[in-house]
């Protein structure tokens, strides 16, 4: 088992999240959805796995490169 | 003339308006959310009013408090520049109703122009020619087919209240289009309030060509030749011409004309774009019309050499047409504009952040529109256009050579940017040759990676 952060790539904000803790995401599925300058770009789950954590909600403003979730892989 | 004017707006179309109105010696009201505070165009304005928290729909998309700060100054015009509420016919009624002029079109306009089906309507009535398509379409997946069938595969699913090519999907076989209607509506819905969709042909590697005109109130229309904006990204604009390139003069010149007719035919009366594409054929087909000032209306202020936005006040503050523009406009030379970007100048992701440095080129023959300065904060609230760069130059070389200068002399730092990205289209043999479309930017940067 280890665990992986998803970032965001951009500064922005959280603009929905569309995922909840215990799910098991497919590589490449949606984790959720910043915000940034009228464009909408989503913070992928590269490798998928269990969502252990979301770190941030609706509203909350993110940088570049922050950690918004944390998946656990096999 | 208007004696003071609320310029609802920020950015480098309310530093524009600002300027034009002070060339007009008409007193002016800029507004600020909090992300704006310290933004260089305040400076130009008579009064400025704060109106809210940086968020759009708490500031310059919050329609009381715009018409709050109209009724506390007493101004008796409201500019919308382009964007936010722009396009809103019942907040341009609602300005009427506070007994202020809406500089733009009536409200009624602004409505059968905003529904893209409608406007093909009443575009095709007119005799304008439009591309094969439908009306909005029915949750009935066996005409949705048969109706695509007619209009010949490839076919484009498009969001009939929306804008800025969002939602827009192409669907190459009758499999693919009802999940592409599904997914089209639900992204029109959640970005127009309005999940109507409905299909055009998809015309491939078109141009964009578009043709600007000014009304007045009392519906005498003319235009003001056109501009090739071909070069997008994301299906938004990012370099625009003016005269469009390698255009024989003997096409575009009856089809300006017709536009102008058509328009002065329906009434029309104040500033608007007719956007056309025009097919590998050569074929133009109406796309949509843009009732208000364009980010590109400087191309056309740089050849025809009128001030649009004082045309554009002049014609809603009641003067003749005939009074406003000279009676022959002449394109002289090229334009060409850039827009810089506050993006990741290879996928075009946003950049937010501070403008560490910030200096624009000041070359002869060169133009710069922002709303910022150095120091100031680029926040993610807004859209990402930093400055506009013109160039006008005698021949389209010349142009393409002292726009190119212009961006690689623009020292930008603390945020990424798109500069490399525009100088490499600029320097492009397709751009260079005049061969654009809207898969040239694309084509081009692909290429480059």
């Amino acid at each position: 088992m280890a665990t992986y952060e998803a970032r965001s790539e951009v500064t922005g904000s959280v603009w929905k999240v569309v995922c909840e803790v215990g799910q098991r995401l497919e590589p490449g599925d949606t984790v959720m959805i910043i915000e940034s300058m009228k464009m909408e770009i989503p913070v992928i789950a590269e490798d998928g796995g269990v969502v252990k954590q979301i770190l941030v909600e609706k509203g909350t403003p993110v940088t570049e490169n922050q950690p918004v979730a944390i998946l656990e892989v096999e | 003339m208007f004696h003071k004017v609320v310029v609802a707006n920020r950015g480098a179309v309310a530093a524009r308006v600002l300027r034009a109105l002070d060339g007009l010696g008409v007193r002016s009201v800029a507004v600020y959310s909090d992300a704006d505070a310290d933004a260089p165009y305040l400076e130009l304005a008579s009064e400025t009013y704060h109106i809210g928290a940086a968020p759009a729909r708490e500031s310059y998309l919050n329609e009381d408090a715009i018409l709050e700060v109209l009724r506390v100054s007493h101004a008796d015009g409201l500019h919308p520049g382009y964007g936010f509420l722009s396009e809103n016919h019942r907040f341009a009624e609602r300005v009427q109703a506070a007994g202020a002029c809406f500089v733009g079109p009536s409200p009624r306009w602004i409505e059968a122009m905003g529904h893209k089906t409608r406007a093909r309507d009443l575009a095709a009535q007119y005799g304008l020619p439009v591309g094969r398509g439908t009306g909005v379409l029915l949750k009935d997946a066996p005409a949705m087919l048969r109706a695509a069938d007619e209009i010949g595969y490839p076919v484009l699913v498009k969001p009939a209240a929306g804008g800025g090519g969002i939602g827009m999907i192409a669907v190459h076989k009758p499999e693919e289009l009802a999940p592409a209607v599904e997914r089209a509506a639900s992204m029109a819905e959640r970005g127009f309030a309005n999940g109507e969709v409905y299909l055009e042909r998809l015309v491939e590697r078109p141009r964009h060509v578009e043709i600007q005109v000014l009304g007045d109130r009392a519906g005498a229309v003319r235009h003001l030749f056109e501009r090739d904006c071909s070069v997008q990204r994301r299906h938004q604009k990012i370099i625009e011409e003016a005269p469009g390139p390698g255009l024989a003069r003997a096409v575009v010149g009856p089809l300006a004309a017709d536009v102008a007719r058509v328009l002065g035919a329906m009434g029309y009366d104040n500033i608007g774009t007719i956007e056309m594409l025009m097919g590998a054929d050569g074929e133009f087909s109406f796309l949509e019309m843009n009732t208000r000032l364009q980010v590109e209306h400087g191309v056309t202020e740089e050849v025809t050499g009128v001030d649009l936005v004082a045309a554009q006040l002049r014609s809603a503050a009641g003067e003749p047409l005939a009074e406003i523009l000279p009676e022959r406009i002449a394109p002289e030379g090229h334009a060409i504009q850039a827009r810089v970007y506050a993006e990741d100048p290879k996928r075009f992701f946003p950049s937010p952040g501070p403008l560490h440095v910030f200096r624009p080129p000041q070359d002869d023959g060169i133009r710069l529109e922002t709303g910022y300065r150095e120091g100031q904060q680029v926040t993610p609230h807004y859209d990402p256009l930093l400055a506009k760069v013109i160039a006008h130059a005698p021949t389209r070389e010349a142009a393409i050579a002292r726009l190119t200068g212009a961006l690689r002399g623009f020292d930008i730092q603390g945020v990424k940017h798109n500069v490399p990205a525009l100088v490499r289209i600029l320097q492009s043999a397709e751009f260079q040759d005049g061969g654009v479309h809207t898969g040239l930017a694309s084509e081009v940067l692909a290429r480059a990676q």
